[in-house]
């Protein structure tokens, strides 16, 4: 077994609690991984997996301890090397790209400046060599100017920018083994997509190992060759990664791929129920109380680690013969559901020509009567139906959350109207009457940070209710709460609970119970899904159709995952650099003829399908601000007509009858409809294609013409 | 920056003339006058009279305000009428002896406390850490004259090293206050050591753990490396107005301090024209205090966003 680069055997981890009690974040973790391979490490929050990228690296949290087994890199037990040993292998030999590269680079120090250090203690190069090879990194991950970007602080580039040189530190070395901690998570997808590739390129070169660390099936799947599948601190599957995808043998796996709403079927998918034990607490196979498999056996036995016979695919799991048995892609077509909800004529919400800008004028600027900068979000004109899920969509800096917490009162907008029924919700939220606060309500994307920890759940119902219903005595209010818990399918006895006795799902349900609280007509949801586990997060979707359909609910969506918003929204809203590209019901946006911004987004989605190859339209490269004249897109659009796209806004075009489906752009609908059909987007009209579908990527030219922001441009935004 | 700095300065001197005012109209508030302070209860009323037409006490009020604070833009705090002399003189030589004191017990106590705090931080909760934290505590909750109390008996009376109290003038040379300050500096360290030790060794901790200094820990790089590079610049960027503050206030003179080792410095001196009903020195010392805040702090922002390269290159609002 020794022409493995990492043999990990038997490893156990865990941490004793303040009371002495035992706490297993691992257990009896087997996995091996030869050189030049990439392993996906995949799982759901609080697995383990990210322990185990740290214990490859002989990293322990303070407080963990290897209770038993061992891990061996290169012919090294990483946990029997003294401290000068290890910082000898570590970033030599072995190399950790984190999850948030913006917090993993000191700040204080130039992006140079630490790459350098890298190279100079682990490539044995000093000077100008050292230097050189610096400039060269930095232009092997694909940063434009490497000698100008080396001078940066880590706060002056963008968080894809900040990736790259995180990779390029990592890569100073070239060590024989990657190990890579989420680091596309918190991306836009077009970001994710350019660094997903520089991925594979790099080990295409430089043969390098790869572990890659994700929650995210399509993130896998675009990138291993092998997949290990964890669940509550154990392995439960492990094998190659069209199998994986394909036909997964244990139940964890089909259940996870099951509850990943996709492009290809329409509706919400079935969510997994329960939520996983903590390592090493049951007796038998951690899995049971959420199998539909399970016998007596697995409920007293725990399942062996072993291999189909004859395979390199192995499962922990007493039943997985029974569970190959079951047709997986018959099945997948089967737990996806729609609700059937109506819309109505009546007109909830109408912003016309709506204007948002961060900038305040200061008293100085006043006097000096300074015109004010182009404003964050402008010219915004949508109507939203009652009953309707209308999604706002669009990389990070497109002002969906603006003009969401505009409609919530948060912020004022510059200019324009938004009606509300006959209330003018132009004005922020306390200069309204509570009557109209109450209809509108807002529900934050970390749960975690949108309740107060130090309240109980009856105390964060209770406040919504008492400001308005206030003829409600504390019985009546306590009743409504019971009530609320129960419609977003929380038991009653939660009300006593605080909200770090639940899980992410749970919380959010409590979040969705408050604003709910208010019987509110118009809810706004801002990535309601997006910090929750996947298995989750198909039941947060249901439970807000569910809600919806009851009272008829308008729902204004926010989010970056257009499988999602697909699966819930009616109509799309496409944004880009605050402005509105394209808008048209969901059928409409997720086919030709797609505005060039909606189309680079469809194509950078990554499916949970190793065969789906991403299309890459424009660069990732981050605009600080919007362009003051022409089309928002103008600077990363692939079909750029020059002058016109630059200097005139362009005009609305209705490629359907109905007029529903409006594309601002100055491409003509025809061309459009040419342009899109080239490009392969053949996965989002359900024709998977299975030779891998790896059309030439489309160069764009923008991508040389985009010059370096300047760090005088940034703080425009905010 | 050049333009921030240049609006933090405009800020600074509406801050200052504001104060002024404050502190103008707040002796004015007073009963009495400066008239009634230096007659005292026997005087008549003429001469009182005399006595204001002569000072021009019976001005009107924003007419001695823009005299006074027309002065003190010339570097005029008006004339003490107890002591019969100009404020600035009074003032002269004891605000040399505090800047002395406050210089040499912010050379000894800053670095201390910087050093203890790193120490502390890097050795959470292990022996080190329990001593230097307990010990700095205990010395900031004993009151100032009690220290100083104890110090006066064991090194002065005890041990008879240093004088217990200061019986030369104001204005001897500096070397001749030197051995009248060690026990002064040991008492305002004690005091003042346990803020910016308490508040490096909580950034040291949090800097330790963070992403970026895990990541240079993975990346291999040696472990003092680590302190003094990556942990150290950024643990010491929010002690900045903390150390501008106490420089601050070991400027404004350290009344109590000065008045138990009877040092002859500006807070000793306040709190005689304070007793004195010695209006213009009291405002003139109050103006002086006023204008060391303000310029420390302007320093300590400007030097924060000197060192943060985030709010270096953060431009507009």
């Amino acid at each position: 077994m020794n022409d493995c680069l990492v043999d990990i055997n038997d490893l156990t981890i865990g941490y004793y609690t303040q009371h002495k009690k035992l706490v297993l974040v691992l257990q009896k973790v087997n996995l091996q991984i030869k050189p030049g391979e990439t392993l996906g490490l995949v799982g759901e929050s609080g697995c383990g997996k990210s322990t185990l990228g740290q214990a490859m690296m002989g990293y322990l949290r303070t407080g963990s301890q290897v209770l038993g087994g061992s891990i061996v890199f290169a012919d090294h037990d990483m946990f029997a090397l003294t401290n000068k040993q290890l910082e000898s292998i570590r970033g030599r030999q072995i190399a950790l790209i984190p999850q948030n590269a913006g917090d993993s680079l000191t700040p204080t120090l130039r992006v140079g400046k630490q790459i350098l250090e890298a190279i100079e203690l682990n490539a044995n190069l000093s000077g100008a060599d050292a230097k050189d090879r610096m400039v060269e990194l930095l232009g092997q991950v694909r940063l434009p100017h490497p000698e100008v970007m080396a001078e940066r602080y880590p706060h002056e580039l963008s968080g894809g920018q900040q990736q790259r040189a995180v990779i390029a530190m990592a890569l100073a070395a070239e060590p024989e083994m990657l190990i890579l901690d989420e680091p596309t998570t918190g991306l836009d997808v077009t970001t994710q997509a350019h660094i997903l590739n520089l991925l594979r390129d790099i080990v295409l070169e430089t043969g390098t190992a790869m572990m890659y660390i994700s929650h995210d099936l399509g993130v896998i799947a675009r990138v291993s060759d092998r997949v290990a599948l964890m669940y509550a601190g154990e392995i439960v599957e492990d094998t190659d990664v069209s199998e994986m995808f394909a036909s997964p043998a244990h139940p964890y796996a089909r259940g996870l791929l099951e509850s990943i709403p996709r492009l290809t079927l329409s509706g919400i998918p079935n969510s997994m129920p329960g939520q996983p034990p903590i390592p090493g607490t049951l007796p038998g196979c951690s899995f049971t109380p959420r199998c539909s498999f399970a016998s007596d056996l697995c409920t007293n036995q725990p399942p062996d680690f072993d291999s189909i016979p004859g395979t390199r695919h192995f499962v922990r799991c007493h039943n997985w013969k029974e569970v190959l048995a079951t047709d997986f892609s018959q099945e997948l077509q089967q737990v996806f559901h729609t609700f059937k909800h109506t819309t109505e004529d009546e007109t909830a919400l109408e912003l016309s020509d709506v204007d948002i800008s961060y900038y305040r004028p200061g008293i100085m600027d006043r006097i000096q009567s300074k015109p004010q900068p182009t404003p964050t979000v402008s010219g915004i004109t949508i109507s939203v139906k009652r009953g309707e899920t209308l999604a706002l969509v669009g990389e990070s800096g497109s002002g969906k959350t603006t003009i969401v917490r505009t409609i919530a009162g948060l912020l004022p907008a510059r200019n324009g109207t938004i009606k509300f029924e006959d209330f003018d919700l132009s004005v922020e939220v306390d200069r309204r009457p509570m009557e109209v606060s109450k209809e509108i309500q807002l529900v934050f994307q970390n749960p975690d940070a949108s309740l107060n920890p130090r309240h109980t759940v009856a105390e964060i119902l209770d406040q919504p209710l008492k400001l308005y219903f206030p003829h409600l005595n504390r019985d009546e209010r306590r009743e409504r709460q019971v009530e609320l818990l129960e419609r977003v399918r929380l038991d009653g006895r939660y009300r006593l609970r605080y909200p770090g006795q639940l899980s992410g799902g749970e919380k959010q349900r409590v979040a969705i119970a408050r604003a709910f609280a208010a019987d509110p007509d118009v809810v706004l949801c801002d990535e309601v899904t997006s910090a929750l586990d996947v298995s989750v997060q198909a039941a947060v979707l249901d439970l807000l159709a569910d809600l919806q359909h009851e009272r008829n609910t308008t729902y204004i969506f926010i989010a970056h995952d257009l499988a999602v918003v697909k699966a819930i929204a009616d109509r799309v809203v496409v944004l880009y650099q605050g402005r509105l590209c394209e808008v048209g019901a969901v059928d409409e946006i997720y086919s030709p003829p797609f505005h060039p911004y909606t189309e680079t987004l469809l194509g950078a989605i990554l499916v949970p399908d190793p065969n789906h190859e991403p299309q890459l339209l424009a660069s990732d490269t981050p605009e600080l601000a919007p362009p003051a004249k022409g089309c928002s897109f103008q600077r990363r659009c692939p079909y750029s007509l020059g002058e016109l796209c630059e200097q005139e806004t362009p005009p609305w075009q209705y490629p359907a009858e109905s007029g529903g489906h409006k594309i601002r752009c100055h491409i003509p609908i025809e061309e459009l409809s040419e342009l899109t059909r080239d490009v392969g987007l053949d996965h989002i009209n359900g024709n998977n294609a299975v030779d891998g579908s790896s059309q030439v990527i489309v160069q764009t030219k923008s991508n040389v013409e985009i010059p370096v922001s300047e760090p005088e441009k940034r703080g425009g935004l905010p | 920056m050049v333009a921030l700095i240049g609006r933090r300065l405009i800020l600074a001197l509406i801050t200052l003339i504001l104060i002024s005012l404050i502190v103008f109209l707040g002796v004015e508030a007073l009963p009495g006058d400066t008239a009634t302070a230096y007659l005292g209860q026997m005087a008549t009323d003429e001469s009182l009279e005399s006595l204001r037409e002569e000072f021009g006490l019976n001005d009107p009020l924003h007419e001695r305000y823009l005299n006074w604070f027309g002065g003190i833009l010339r570097g005029d705090l008006g004339e003490s009428m107890v002591k019969r002399k100009p404020v600035v003189e009074l003032i002269g030589n004891r605000f040399r002896n505090t800047v002395v004191l406050a210089t040499a017990a912010a050379l000894v106590g800053i670095p201390l406390a910087i050093v203890l705090g790193v120490i502390a931080g890097l050795m959470r909760d292990k022996w080190p850490d329990v001593f230097v934290s307990t010990t700095s505590i205990v010395g900031m909750t004993l009151p100032g004259f009690v220290t100083a109390t104890i110090l006066i008996y064991v090194f002065a009376i005890r041990l008879e090293w240093f004088p217990a109290i200061t019986l030369v003038p104001s204005d001897v040379p500096v070397i001749e206050l030197l051995p009248n300050i060690v026990l002064p500096i040991i008492t305002l360290t004690l005091i003042m050591v346990a803020h910016i030790l308490r508040l490096v060794r909580t950034n040291m901790i949090d800097v330790m753990v963070s992403d970026y200094v895990q990541m240079a820990r993975l990346k291999g790089v040696p472990y003092w490396d680590i302190v003094f590079k990556h942990a150290l610049p950024n643990a010491m960027l929010p002690t900045i107005n903390v150390v501008a503050l106490t420089l601050a206030w070991l400027l404004g003179g350290v009344a109590i301090i000065e008045t138990v080792f009877n040092y002859p410095g500006i807070g000793k001196l306040m709190i005689a024209g304070i007793t004195d009903r010695d209006f213009a020195l009291v405002q003139g010392i109050a103006i002086i205090l006023a204008a060391i805040y303000i310029a420390l702090n302007l320093v300590a922002d400007v030097l924060s966003m000197i060192l943060n390269p985030k709010l270096r290159t953060a431009r507009g609002h």
